[in-house]
């Protein structure tokens, strides 16, 4: 088991220093970030000036190790824009995106987990028919289109809720409902397909035959096995609704990350847009290790050895 | 009179697919007395696993199952609710499947997977079902039990799950075990010594025992009684001994010759083959499901219904020509 | 007959009807977006960037206020509706197609070689899939878009060079279960080089999984480029993005709810399109499916 954990956090370092040096090359995408920076209609003095005050004159790998030093430290950089650290602007908005992004997914799994297994229990019965047109309108509605439609017939027709900001927790509610709505097809197919391979096995069987009531059969014997597929594909999801939430946030006028990492953009306010590209990844990582160090403890074949 | 554990009269299996209906099974008689062993052979796709699943009453919601009897240890049964079967199941009338690695659950523990059934219907405690399940493994041959009650299935080897499945099944008590191709997933020496588990095992507890397989071989071993099923009816039930010996139902006959014998067979000889293919089951059937493929058969095959031609203790063949087989 | 598996018996009329429905109106469905697309010149009534200041806003034709000329009704710079939606189409399914081809080659060549070889390629790539996979791609896209700029073709570039994890995941799959099959080592033995055998002989025999991650992907990518249109980053207007469109609509939702409903609704039918397409290719070509 240590050995299994020990070589997952290596890979997953490994990850994040390549992450991290793509982070950090994505400022030159555009050749010359000095000029980026002093926008089109800067001079060449100014893009020299910018050049050496942010020290790109430097060999590139000189500047990676700066940065990423740094960056171990707690210090991402100064942010163009607003001439305060990075880290400052990045806290004040990142609980907004966790808050999304976790609630979100909670919502998405209370109601995907139950709706697959449900399906998964009677095969082309109703309950799956109904799985599968949220499955499919879920996966073709884009969701910035659902949000504004929700806005449009939520908030303005019927004025249940606000139309936008995150002042108050109704804030929260069209999107969390919409991102949701986002991740429950994955979640509910994978649970659904685990579930009814798992149902047709012969240890199934052998629990029916021994007498267990159903219900035992279930949550004993069939989830166990049904979940391990699931918890991969979660922490993907999570990943993806954490750093997905840029769309969603420029919807519903919510104040994160992703909002925040497009503002930058069109500032050109590159330290910050790199540093947040940094985080969610890294948080993605974070993620991914964990799940699988989940699964090894609740399969007992992964952990190798008897 | 023996005391027959099993009493089935014309056992009906229909499912339902795309295709049409499924006659599955289409009314098999199935006695079984006490601390008797019956093998139930077959090819693939002649019913006898739906048989076995139809016994146990796990057979899903939508398969039509009719029977004009269904008795057990002299319980009927064929009005009892899914509830009360599932009281039945695992005390009374266990089974155990063709594939022990995927037959055990491989996140639970083999202890928390011997112990759940009893715990459940003889309301034990943890330690009274820990005790028997030790005493269980040992008696199937599991070296150091107590240690191994907390390992999973994957360290175990396959010939010892399969034992463990048997002591998984026999943990209940029951009077009757279905095995459904016990052996067939084995290596051959591992077979050899697991029919011989069974054989001591339900000399030592008067099990009943209701075997399902496609090997000849295994029904020399341990059968007393031998039902040949085709294309969803028994074609032919006899004692062991006068099955091998004489044969009465050409499809029995059949599956016999087409056994090499050493010393006997001719080297370099083609083995005789049943010429034709098993019949679909959707749909009804006129007459004998084997004619199109029998040499002796004739026009008055093709009518129903088939005679059954008995001769006493529950031998019997159904076969229009069985008067012709020359014994 | 073999032995029937009696838990996947049950009526698969539904399953069998519905991959093959699905297939049915997905693929026809497909077909007339694709014909839209390609008689764009003919079909459209008007010039998608024609902008006429005096006939802002005009409603769709289940309005009284509506025109004749303008079927669809005009935007908030006048220009006709109609042939911006026909016009989109083309965004939506060009940017689609490129994005596949350059997604699917990288895609489909690393899972090759990663699969069939092993070793340490194999590590060196599968590290690849991983890093790229921790990318939060939206931010990335926008990042490299906006720093890249702003032309088509940047954009097809950019997206081409982020998607290839899915075809890569697959293909390598498929590679190494079909790496151990007789007929490959049949082929080594016979002195066949490995580019022929990975090319001509193992390839092939993915068509159908790769078709099947070919349509997710499409559909992936589709409303990709329609939100990154919608955030400003993505295909620049004048051009007709669906996504563009919603956003350009967006202030006037209020009272003119079609400016966005309708490129919406275009997108959710292309999506939808694509998908049951897909899915149904997989029912027909693959094992049974649940």
């Amino acid at each position: 088991m240590l050995s299994f954990i020990s070589k997952r956090l290596l890979v997953a370092l490994l990850v994040c220093l390549t992450v991290s040096a793509l982070s950090f090359g994505l400022m030159f995408v555009s050749g010359d970030p000095a000029i980026a920076i002093a926008g089109s209609g800067g001079r060449a003095e100014d893009a020299e000036a910018i050049r050496v005050a942010y020290g790109f004159d430097r060999p590139l790998v000189v500047q990676y190790l700066d940065w990423i030093g740094s960056a171990l430290t707690g210090d991402l950089g100064q942010s163009i824009y607003f001439n305060v650290p990075v880290t400052e602007i990045i806290g004040n908005r990142a609980g907004v995106t966790l808050t999304l992004g976790f609630i979100s997914f909670l919502v998405a799994l209370v109601i995907a987990v139950p709706l697959g297994v449900a399906a998964a229990l009677r095969p082309n019965g109703w309950i799956d028919r109904i799985a599968l047109v949220i499955a499919v309108s879920g996966q073709a509605i884009p969701s910035f289109w659902l949000g504004l439609m929700a806005i449009v017939v939520f908030g303005v027709w019927y004025g249940w809720v606000p139309i936008s900001g995150a002042d108050t927790w109704q804030g929260y509610i069209l999107p969390v409902i919409v991102l949701s709505y986002y991740a429950i097809p994955e979640l509910m197919r994978i649970t659904r397909s685990g579930m009814i391979d798992v149902l047709a096995t012969d240890y199934v069987r052998a629990a029916k035959a021994k007498g267990l009531p159903m219900h035992l059969v279930i949550s004993r014997h069939a989830l166990r096995n049904a979940v391990l597929p699931l918890v991969s594909l979660a922490a993907v999801q999570l990943g993806q609704l954490l750093s997905g939430s840029i769309v969603i946030e420029s919807v519903f006028a919510l104040n994160g990350l992703g909002r925040l990492a497009w503002e930058s953009l069109l500032r050109s306010d590159l330290p910050v847009v790199q540093a947040i590209i940094l985080i969610l990844s890294l948080l993605y990582v974070v993620l991914t290790t964990l799940a699988d160090i989940l699964n090894a403890v609740l399969d007992p074949r992964l952990r190798g050895g008897s | 009179m023996t005391e027959m554990m099993l009493d089935i009269r014309n056992l009906k299996v229909s499912i339902p697919t795309d295709r049409g209906m499924l006659n599955a099974v289409r009314g098999v008689d199935l006695q079984i007395a006490k601390g008797e062993t019956l093998c139930l052979v077959g090819e693939s796709g002649c019913g006898k696993s739906l048989t076995a699943t139809s016994i146990m009453g796990l057979l899903p919601r939508y398969a039509k199952v009719t029977s004009d009897r269904f008795e057990m240890a002299g319980q009927d049964l064929t009005t009892k609710t899914d509830a009360k079967l599932a009281k039945l199941r695992g005390r009374d009338v266990a089974m155990i499947f063709q594939d022990p690695t995927s037959a055990l659950n491989p996140t639970l523990t083999i202890g928390r997977q011997l112990t759940e059934g009893v715990m459940r219907h003889e309301k034990l405690s943890r330690k009274e079902a820990d005790a028997r399940a030790i005493e269980m493994l040992d008696r199937v041959g599991i070296a150091n039990p107590a240690a191994r009650l907390t390992q999973y299935p994957h360290g175990f080897s396959g010939g010892q799950r399969q034992r463990i499945m048997i002591a998984s099944a026999l943990m209940g008590r029951p009077r009757l075990l279905i095995a459904d191709e016990p052996t067939t997933a084995l290596d051959v020496t591992i077979q050899a010594q697991i029919l011989a588990l069974l054989g001591e095992l339900q000399a030592d507890l008067g099990l009943s025992l209701l075997l399902i397989t496609h090997d000849l071989g295994v029904v020399a071993a341990i059968a007393n009684d031998v039902a040949v099923m085709y294309a969803g009816r028994i074609a032919e039930r006899a004692p062991a001994v006068d099955l091998f010996g004489t044969p009465r139902h050409p499809y029995t006959k059949g599956l016999l010759a087409a056994i090499p014998v050493p010393g006997v067979t001719p080297r370099g000889s083609e083995l005789p083959a049943i010429p034709g293919r098993v019949p679909g089951l959707i749909g009804t059937m006129q007459g004998c499901a084997f004619r199109d493929r029998c040499a002796i058969a004739g026009p008055e095959c093709a009518h129903d219904p088939v005679p059954r031609i008995s001769a006493g203790q529950g031998q019997f063949v159904e076969c229009v020509k069985a008067a012709e087989v020359v014994a | 007959m073999s032995d029937v598996n009696i838990e996947t018996a049950r009526p698969s009329v539904w399953r069998k009807l519905r991959g093959n429905t699905g297939a049915l109106i997905g693929g026809t469905l497909l077909a007339v977006i694709i014909l839209i697309a390609l008689l764009a010149p003919l079909l459209a009534p008007h010039d998608p960037i024609a902008q006429d200041l005096t006939r802002r806003l005009l409603p769709p034709f289940w309005h009284d206020r509506s025109v004749p000329e303008h079927l669809l009704g005009t935007d908030h710079l006048g220009r006709d509706y109609l042939s911006r939606m026909i016009y989109g189409a083309r965004v939506s399914l060009g940017v689609g197609l490129g994005v596949i081809l350059v997604s699917g080659t990288i895609g489909i060549t690393l899972g090759l070689i990663a699969g069939y070889f092993g070793g340490w390629i194999d590590l060196v790539i599968s590290f690849a899939i991983t890093t790229r996979l921790s990318l939060p791609i939206v931010l990335v896209a926008l990042a490299a878009v906006a720093l890249g700029g702003a032309s088509l073709t940047t954009l097809i570039t950019v997206l081409g060079l982020l998607l290839w994890d899915r075809f890569a995941v697959v293909t390598r799959a498929a590679a190494q279960s079909l790496r151990h099959q007789e007929f490959i080592m049949g082929l080594r033995a016979i002195g066949a080089s490995r580019t022929r055998i990975l090319f001509l002989e193992i390839l092939p025999n993915m068509r159908a999984t790769i078709l099947v991650v070919v349509s997710l992907e499409v559909a992936n990518v589709i409303l990709l480029e329609a939100a990154l249109s919608f955030l400003g980053l993505g295909v620049r207007p004048p051009t007709p993005s669906w996504g563009l469109m919603i956003s350009e609509g967006r202030d006037n939702i209020l009272f003119d709810p079609w400016l966005i409903a309708l490129p919406g609704s275009a997108l959710c039918l292309l999506v939808l399109a694509v998908n049951l397409f897909g899915d149904g290719m997989r029912d027909i070509t693959g094992p049974a499916r649940k």
